[in-house]
């Protein structure tokens, strides 16, 4: 197969996904900026190493402004990889850049719609793990849920786009629904999780009430509220 | 066919060159023959366990960088014909051994040895990957306590994924060695249980020592603690992991000091 050939039809699958959290401020910025810091202060380190995007939707600025606001959050340890919510023509090279839909890419580069193409290859939207999962592993499945049989340790993390069920015990952090499904949950035999988030929002160990704790539960999301429960 | 142990930890201070020479010692006292390998670059210390200090010549940068060759730069003990030590250099950093230089090293210590035994150094960076990076066995040291089972946890998910073995997808024999285990402190709960160690790692057990003032002793004569007190617990906990090591079928105990007769009976008399 050459290497051409390949590239038009497999490019769309090797595609990669990545998550990056959004950060959505509201006027007045200032006073946001306060709760930003009172709210990062719980959480020390959530952001170090993490890719955020600046979703400036709700916000009118100007370039300046924009990255002035970068400016204050870069003192706050949070690095902006990218704006969202933002036209184009008011940002310049000078500022991260604007992330858009990925279609106007793509067609760029040749890929075929799924529905003039061959059928598409599927990829499986479910993926189990027969191992445990190491601290400093990081398991990211967007497509869909995840099943570990064995434990995840402390300073693990797992990024699924699904649920994640885990039949050993969760010590380290997951993330369900991460791509915007709410209705994603998660399951582990026994609670000890460092943090648990579905749809970007999360409680950690220290928000978790202590009869949560080691002992089998799930985690569902009801509007913006995350909500542990133990399963009998 | 010879077996490459590596020896390894991510936290420091939990024994992994005590463990390094204590095994060494325990398996050349059963009669095989023996290679200990000092991969700490830089902050060398085999060889002051080993009471080889004041002998070493060449190291093992010198024998990768193909300025000595092995036999000139491996150090026979005293105490054990079948020992020997291949000392670390204290003049280099990490980034002076090269993986083709370990690979040519090790491939060559495997055709003269029973076993090669390489003391990683602690973290996780170059050092810690090329020590354990073409060993067919490790050997991960744990003190029942957090820090040291997170980090003993961190070392499991890179040996399996960071290893010529993992790479080639076959799977390395990993072993937990839990030191300086104390009986009392843990029944308080001011020390994990080994149930909650192993629980945590997911890895079979080789062998429990317990703390012991021995090992300090040891450490400062420069002699193995196999060798410079073998009836101590710690001495026997590292005897019978080495026979573990060699396949041998031995129920694992906790050894303890037992107090002498004597002092029993001195004792009662005294209360």
């Amino acid at each position: 197969m050459s290497t051409i050939d390949q590239c038009q039809r497999n490019f769309h699958f090797r595609g990669r996904s990545f998550i990056a959290f959004a950060l959505s401020p509201e006027p007045p910025i200032a006073d946001w900026l306060v709760a930003l810091g009172e709210w990062a202060a719980k959480s020390p380190g959530f952001f170090l190493g993490r890719p955020v995007v600046l979703d400036l939707m709700a916000v009118t600025l100007s370039e300046h402004a924009i990255g002035h606001l970068i400016d204050q959050l870069a003192q706050r340890g949070i690095r902006i990889m990218g704006l969202t919510g933002v036209d184009p023509a008011m940002t310049s090279e000078k500022l991260p850049p604007v992330l858009s839909g990925g279609w106007a890419s793509e067609k760029a580069i040749g890929v075929e719609s799924p529905t003039s193409g061959a059928p598409a290859q599927k990829e499986p939207a479910s993926l189990l793990l027969d191992e445990p999962v190491r601290s400093g592993q990081s398991v990211h499945f967007p497509a869909g849920d995840v099943t570990i049989l064995g434990s995840v340790a402390s300073g693990a993390e797992i990024v699924a786009g699904g649920s994640i069920h885990i039949y050993g015990t969760l010590r380290g952090t997951a993330m369900a629904g991460s791509f915007g499904d709410e209705r994603a949950r998660i399951f582990c035999s026994r609670n000890e999780a460092e943090l648990l988030a579905i749809n970007g929002y999360y409680q950690t160990a220290e928000d978790m009430a202590a009869e949560l704790r080691s002992k089998p539960a799930q985690a569902w999301l009801e509007s913006t509220s995350l909500m542990i429960a133990t399963l009998v | 066919m010879a077996k490459v142990v590596v020896i390894t930890s991510g936290k420091g201070g939990v024994g992994k060159t005590t463990s390094t020479a204590a095994l060494g010692a325990a398996l050349a006292q059963s009669g095989q023959k023996v290679v200990v390998v000092d991969f700490d670059v830089g902050l060398r210390n085999l060889d002051l366990l080993m009471g080889a200090e004041r002998r070493v010549v060449y190291d093992l940068v010198n024998v990768t960088q193909g300025l000595a060759k092995l036999p000139q730069a491996l150090i026979r003990d005293k105490r054990l014909e079948n020992l020997h030590l291949l000392p670390a250099s204290q003049t280099r950093d990490k980034d002076a051994l090269t993986e083709e230089g370990v690979a040519q090293v090790i491939t060559e210590l495997r055709s003269w040895f029973d076993w090669v035994i390489c003391d990683s150094p602690a973290g996780i960076e170059r050092g810690a990957t090329l020590a354990m990076r073409f060993a067919d066995t490790a050997l991960v040291i744990t003190n029942p306590e957090v820090s040291s089972v997170r980090d003993s946890d961190r070392i499991i998910g890179l040996l399996d994924s960071k290893t010529k073995k993992a790479e080639d997808g076959e799977r390395i024999e990993k072993h937990l060695l839990i030191t300086r285990f104390d009986p009392a402190r843990s029944a308080t709960g001011e020390m994990l249980s080994i149930d909650d160690v192993l629980e945590i790692l997911a890895t079979p057990l080789l062998g429990i020592v317990p703390e012991s003032q021995e090992v300090l002793r040891a450490s400062n004569l420069g002699t193995p603690v196999t060798l410079s007190n073998p009836a101590s617990a710690a001495a026997r906990a590292y005897m019978a992991a080495a026979q573990r090591l060699m396949g041998e079928d031995v129920p694992m105990t906790i050894p303890s000091d037992k107090k002498s007769l004597f002092d029993k009976l001195f004792g009662r008399r005294a209360a």
